[in-house]
């Protein structure tokens, strides 16, 4: 018969791990979105050679793992005495890393919009960020929504590399219950299936706004 | 009055307005016919400034289109332009596309945008539409309703370029009746067409443009029955 040494206290142990990869991933996604919406506009809209240290930067963030980035934004910002908690600094370097990715999705997403339909909402008077609030990016949404609940989910999930840092994240908080308890698989079930409750509502959410849409076309 | 001076208009090394000359007076309907490549479209995208010229000048009722200080988006508010592709905003609904820059560009409020819509959208037979996204719209009805779009904005011109060249056959007839209806009501138009039969029965003049030059302009009669140049003649027994 099943028998197991996990308590209630260690259950929400683990939902505070949640807790923590919810607050990292959010601050990373919101953060990483703002950017990536700017630096977004800026590769679509300015002359590459303009923006060639930005996209510069950027590809750095992709190119190098995020597991390096954590530890050598970590280290670096403590030698430079800025005194940031691990928490502060691995949130920093999620956005960053997120907006590496977003923007490459918006500067797609409002390449994809046609450059016609552009011009005729110019033509009909409105400002160019009319065309863009109006037009532009609530087109681009639809074109890059898909992508962009991937990048979330993709995050959250990279979100328990910040273990590295000293951060009790929901990863983290199953492997010091498997220590303690020596469940593995059992725990690592648990804590799989809080990452799908997590995950799964932001999938879903993104399901049903593209099929609203596809229902309008 | 749209006063066209000695327009010249280049892109790259390639001079696709060779010192075009037109005048066009309030209530006339002037068609623009022509090969492809002949300049056609690039005047009327010229002519609301969304391109910009080499030398030469345009004015619309006194205002020089490309001056510096002129402000293009007000001025766009006098002179709508359909283009080939419906260019319809996927995202909105008839109304909706057909409201917005009333009142994002004027400032109506929603009851007043949608008074106005409403009225060009049964005016070009659209009336069942209101709430229907522009993707269930035939490309006649969406071509429709790209022309109530920018009639709402209550213009003093309508620029038309090539609008039927997209459609199927047999959706030609209706936005073509759309265009005379408007003609008949007194709108001053520039058409761009390859419609000979609109040209013809429509227009007061029709100007013929031949590789960047305005190599003809006369009374449809004149264009269509007397042509004076070689390459118009030309050009019409190949579309005849």
């Amino acid at each position: 018969m099943f028998d197991t040494a996990l308590s209630f206290n260690d259950l929400l142990f683990l939902l505070k791990g949640a807790g923590v990869t919810l607050s990292v991933t959010a601050f990373a996604v919101v953060g990483g979105t703002v950017l990536g919406l700017l630096f977004g506009v800026l590769r679509s809209h300015v002359s590459p050679w303009a923006v060639l240290p930005l996209t510069f930067v950027l590809d750095v963030f992709r190119s190098v793992p995020l597991l390096i980035q954590l530890i050598l934004a970590n280290a670096s910002q403590a030698i430079a005495g800025l005194q940031f908690s691990p928490f502060v600094t691995s949130c920093i370097v999620l956005a960053l890393y997120t907006s590496a990715y977003c923007t490459e999705i918006v500067r797609g997403a409002i390449e994809a919009v046609p450059p016609v339909t552009r011009r005729a909402a110019r033509s009909l008077g409105l400002t160019w960020g009319q065309d863009m609030t109006q037009i532009v990016f609530p087109m681009a949404l639809r074109v890059g929504l898909p992508s962009w609940i991937g990048l979330t989910l993709g995050v959250m999930k990279d979100s328990a590399l910040v273990l590295w840092l000293g951060i009790i994240e929901l990863l983290r908080a199953s492997q010091i219950l498997v220590t303690r308890l020596q469940e593995p698989m059992f725990i690592l079930l648990i804590a799989g299936a809080i990452y799908f409750a997590l995950s799964f509502p932001i999938a879903r959410l993104g399901g049903r706004l593209e099929k609203r849409w596809q229902e309008n076309d | 009055m749209i006063e066209i001076e000695n327009v010249h208009k280049s892109f790259g090394a390639l001079e696709v307005l060779k010192g075009i000359n037109l005048t066009v007076d309030k209530g006339e309907v002037v068609s623009v016919i022509g090969g492809s490549g002949s300049g056609k479209s690039t005047l009327l995208t010229c002519i609301n400034g969304l391109e910009p010229i080499n030398s030469g000048r345009i004015l619309v009722d006194g205002i020089e289109v490309h001056a510096k200080t002129t402000d293009l988006n007000k001025l766009r508010r006098k002179i709508g332009i359909v283009f080939q592709q419906f260019n319809a905003f996927p995202h909105l609904t008839v109304l909706e596309n057909v409201t917005l820059a009333p009142r994002k560009v004027k400032g109506l409020s929603r009851q007043e945008a949608e008074e106005i819509a409403v009225k060009h959208l049964t005016h070009v037979g659209l009336a069942e539409k209101l709430n229907v996204y522009p993707g269930r719209l035939s490309g006649g009805q969406q071509q429709r309703m790209a022309i109530a779009r920018a009639l709402a904005m209550s213009p003093d011109y309508m620029l038309f370029d090539e609008v039927t060249s997209a459609l199927d056959p047999q959706l030609v007839g209706e936005v073509l009746d759309t265009l005379k209806m408007l003609a008949d009501e007194g709108m001053t138009m520039i058409c761009v067409t390859h419609e000979m039969s609109f040209a013809r029965d429509v227009s007061n003049r029709v100007a013929f443009f031949h590789k960047g030059v305005m190599a003809e302009i006369g009374p449809p009669e004149q264009i269509f029955g007397n042509a004076q140049h070689e390459e118009t003649r030309k050009f019409l027994s190949s579309v005849r």
